[in-house]
């Protein structure tokens, strides 16, 4: 099979970009979408033609490295499933595929389709843990968790901070990402003298971060590679008015060294 | 001659770490933070590190090549971590960790590291679980376990699918703690491209920045690498395509000595290679083998489809040749029997090299639901790249490169024979000799950073005056920078044709073919040969597109791809030095066959591997002579106090 690729090009981020059409070499419809990128870089070096810059690195959907809008939705076709999980069978011989970058003002890019995501990285430095120490801990199975709080826990947990959901959202909001973190720490007894001072300080600096508010479309949730609930968004909003009414203070929630 | 002294402490086994640890010298508190240590990697072993260091009070700067501590490759371990905690009542101690992992290893590790990493396991388990690592529960509320192979009682903890991912992101969580209070300052995207000795002492790093491209200098008292392993040597392996071997490579040629290269690991179960194209080969965690029973037509040829082969004309054929381990024999032994049935004519699957892992036996005794809730992400996984469903039908599984048991050698503090530079987690070759045992590298990652370093790195520490470190101005510096720059001019500069991606997969297709699962010695003086020939075209003809001064990923890579054909010969000159055959190393001129005792006795199968305990019980440490001379072979005698080299039976 063969597509046609119609990619966003874009030296770095003081210049603008622009979509450049490719037609891919010879494809095999059991290669990955990245494989296919790779195959068409190689064509490219061999023209003497930049390739075009994406991020990856596991290829199998849990490092949440790779990005890219593929057709306008982030992470391709499927529902829960990463961009280096969707392979070329999805789509047709002759297709067009339009490729972009994830676009937010909290996300700057680097070039091409690589985007720059630390804001996610200073939001989890500001609660997003457990203050123990090393060597401080009591024996794992002094604290029982209930199976039912400790799977819901883990459904949260396993966001991969890719950041699609704030690509999917009109106003690119964080929520989605910010929720399950806050959630999956705050179902679990070891989260909970923590509890209310990590959502406060967390949605804190995702404001600051730039990202926008949420209205609660579930775009996020549609585009997710680990279909995590908007539930948790739900969660994290009873926590954070709590925390209001206990009077969390702005500061982070790093406690002392 | 490098001198290798590997520091274990005397005294009974059981009591060496404490007693280590009570005469290990202290720095007080206000002394500590005017001590500066880089960490490369933050991984679980680097992750660990930084956090537990800083919470100490060290002055901590930690550097990765991802856009985020949270990518590092530990987060892609799928099926648990090992621990002693014998929460089963099965039997298990640390003594039984401490054997199996020496078994396992065939009797080509440290005994006292390992025991060690065995007494540290069960303060791993109860670290993780308080800073909220999710781990399976049962519904009293207390952990839950499985079963790994290598070992016949249950002391695996898991998180579904996901162990690794979840580890990580506990320790991500320590880190970035210790990054809000200022504990930790951390780069990324800042990938190391060598290593400062200063005389004769690592003090420092050069970094590249992979966003601006610009290069800097790092100065430090100390310098710990826990940089991932270097799987990627054979381009297609379950490692993620970012890992690579660039952080030690450029150690050992400031003079680390590289230990037992060779020794790698060849995972049994994964998706079978299905094109040219491919870039990543993707594991299924051995937790399937609780459930999951592996088989190959017991007739050659037989190309029917797996529903339709009666069960008399099934070959379980682990079960058959392991018997008191069965689907839970240890990874070299199963991917050797895999290799051997389809060499046979008897693999499954379009290529013939594959065999299937069918779950049909599990989802009649227990429901599909229970199988989906212990192995969903996998299950899914594998419907992705295959487009079938093993629900349905049988999972197709080939071996594949996985791990590597080599790294920079450290003594029992975790140092490298350079003074002042630590190796941790994959990077180093402290604990699993020839062959790594399931859930044990993320049990050893966590071991060295949280629990082992914190205690060890002060001994050297104080015997340096605080804050007297090289300042970046010194030669040292301006050398390596030097150095990097030249290299970066020379990919930059050539004038080929080819793509760093294109070497890469030619070298990936030597080592695979002459340093894989079977080797010999006529296989790997061609591999040499090949290899020698490669390193000379590249420098000829490679072409490397874009600038210095910007992303430029064709570059990154062109670095790591030298530096991996590098390693390829170092790798392949180890593997025909070590004239025997123990764990993954499999040299097919050292194996049992029907006229040895051992097999006569039952003890092994004809065609297991053939240690040579009176001429290899040692590590092979490998010592840079400079370009195109050959490295000189360093040997650390392996002595056994506790344990008793014997066969390694399995049946
Ligand atoms: C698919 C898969 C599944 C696995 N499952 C299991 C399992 O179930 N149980 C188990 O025990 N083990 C498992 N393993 C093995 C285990 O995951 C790894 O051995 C372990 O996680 C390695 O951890 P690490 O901290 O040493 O290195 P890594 O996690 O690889 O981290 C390396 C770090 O170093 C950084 N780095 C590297 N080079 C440079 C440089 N030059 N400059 C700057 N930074 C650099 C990277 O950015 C990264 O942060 C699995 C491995 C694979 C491939």
């Amino acid at each position: 099979m063969k597509v046609q690729l119609k990619v966003w090009r874009q030296k770095n981020r003081n210049t603008s970009g622009k979509f450049v059409t490719y037609e891919s070499p010879d494809l095999n419809p059991n290669m990955s979408f990245l494989e296919m990128l790779d195959v068409v870089n190689e064509s490219l070096a061999s023209r003497s033609e930049e390739p075009i810059a994406f991020d990856h690195d596991c290829r199998e959907g849990i490092c949440g490295t790779c990005s890219l809008v593929i057709n306008g939705k982030p992470h391709g076709p499927h529902k829960g499933v990463a961009t280096c999980q969707t392979y070329m069978r999805s789509f047709k011989d002759g297709d067009q595929i339009v490729v972009e970058p994830f676009r937010a003002k909290a996300f700057p890019l680097v070039k091409d389709l690589v985007v720059d995501r630390k804001a996610f990285d200073r939001i989890q430095q500001k609660g997003g843990f457990i203050s123990v120490r090393t060597g401080s801990a009591p024996d794992a199975n002094s604290i029982p968790v209930p199976k039912e709080n400790s799977d819901l826990a883990m459904d949260a947990a396993q966001c991969i901070g890719c950041g699609a959901c704030v690509a999917a959202c009109k106003n690119a909001s964080a929520m989605l990402f910010v929720s399950a973190k806050v959630s999956h720490l705050g179902l679990l007894p070891q989260g909970q003298p923590e509890r209310f001072r990590r959502v406060k300080a967390m949605v804190d600096q995702m404001d600051e971060e730039g990202f926008g508010a949420c209205t609660v479309t579930g775009s996020c949730e549609a585009v997710c590679p680990k279909s995590i609930s908007l539930d948790f968004i739900a969660r994290m909003n009873r926590d954070y008015l709590v925390a209001l009414a206990k009077g969390e203070s702005k500061k982070p929630a790093a406690g002392g060294v | 001659m490098a001198i290798l002294n590997s520091n274990v402490p005397s005294g009974p086994l059981a009591t060496k770490w404490e007693n280590h640890k009570f005469s290990s010298k202290l720095i007080n508190p206000a002394n500590k933070r005017k001590y500066k240590v880089i960490v490369v990697g933050a991984g679980l072993a680097g992750a660990s590190a930084a956090a537990t260091l800083a919470e100490l009070g060290y002055d901590v700067h930690n550097f990765v090549f991802h856009d985020s501590p949270r990518r590092a490759h530990s987060v892609a371990a799928q099926g648990g971590i090992n621990a002693a905690k014998n929460y089963q009542n099965d039997g298990d101690s640390v003594h039984r960790l401490f054997y199996d992992t020496i078994k396992g290893g065939d009797f080509r590790s440290r005994e006292a590291n390992v025991h060690r990493l065995a007494e540290v396991s069960v303060h791993i388990i109860d670290q993780c679980a308080a800073q909220g690592v999710p781990f399976a529960r049962e519904y009293g509320g207390l952990l839950d376990n499985r079963s790994f192979g290598g070992a016949q009682v249950s002391r695996t903890f898991y998180a579904r699918g996901q162990t690794g991912q979840q580890l990580l992101l506990g320790a991500y969580s320590a880190l970035s703690r210790n990054v809000a209070n200022g504990g930790v300052k951390l780069n990324t995207h800042s990938e190391m491209l060598d290593l400062v000795v200063v005389d004769g002492q690592a003090k420092g790093i050069v970094v590249r920045n992979l966003q601006t491209g610009e290069l800097t200098r790092h100065t430090a008292d100390a310098v710990v690498l826990a940089t991932g392993g270097y799987g990627n040597v054979f381009n297609l392996s379950t490692y993620a395509r970012g890992s690579n071997v660039t952080a030690i490579w450029r150690a050992y040629r400031r003079g680390a000595c590289f230990g037992n290269p060779c020794f790698t690991q060849i995972h049994p179960t994964c998706i079978p290679v299905s094109g040219d194209y491919q870039s990543k080969l993707t594991l299924m965690s051995e937790s399937l083998r609780n459930d999951g029973r592996i088989w190959a037509p017991a007739k050659v040829g037989d190309k029917r489809a797996p529903a339709e082969i009666p069960e008399g004309e099934r070959d379980y054929f682990l079960e058959r040749m392991y018997g008191a381990f069965g689907n839970l024999a240890p990874r070299d032994v199963a991917s050797r029997a895999a290799k051997t049935v389809c060499d046979e004519g008897r693999g499954v699957g379009a290529t013939g090299l594959g065999v299937y892992l069918d779950f049909a036996e599990s989802i009649n005794r227990l429901g599909e639901d229970k199988i989906r809730e212990r192995y969903g992400n996998l299950f899914a996984m594998y419907h992705e790249i295959t487009d079938e469903d093993a629900y349905k039908a049988p999972m197709r599984i080939y071996p594949a490169v996985h791990y590597t048991m080599g790294g920079l050698w450290v003594d029992y503090n975790l140092m490298s024979n350079l003074p002042g530079l630590f190796v941790l987690g994959e990077a180093n070759f402290s604990d699993h000799g020839a062959n790594r045992l399931g859930a044990s590298a993320l049990m050893q990652g966590l071991s060295d950073g949280y629990f082992v370093l914190p205690a060890t790195i002060s001994n050297y520490l104080a015997g340096q005056a605080p804050a007297k470190r090289p300042p970046v101005s010194h030669a040292a510096f301006a050398e390596a920078e030097g150095d990097v720059q030249k290299r970066i001019q020379r990919y930059l500069g050539g004038k080929g044709k080819r793509t760093p991606s294109s070497f890469h997969k030619e070298l990936g297709k030597i080592m695979w073919d002459y340093c894989g699962m079977a080797r010999n010695r006529a296989g790997l003086e061609k591999a040499l040969g090949l290899l020698g020939n490669l390193r000379e075209e590249y420098r000829k003809n490679l072409s490397v597109l874009g600038e210095a001064a910007e992303w430029n990923q064709a570059l990154e890579s062109a670095g790591r791809v030298e530096d991996f054909i590098e390693l390829g010969e170092l790798m392949c000159r180890d593997a025909l030095e070590r004239e025997e055959s123990c764990g993954g190393h499999f040299r097919e001129e050292f194996q049992y066959t029907k006229e040895d005792p051992e097999v006569r006795n039952g003890l092994v199968n004809p065609g297991d591997v053939k240690r040579d305990d009176t001429h290899f019980a040692h590590v092979a440490a490998w010592e840079y002579a400079g370009p195109d001379r050959k490295p000189i072979l360093n040997r650390e005698e392996l002595k056994y106090e506790e344990i008793k080299m014997s066969t390694r039976s399995y049946k």
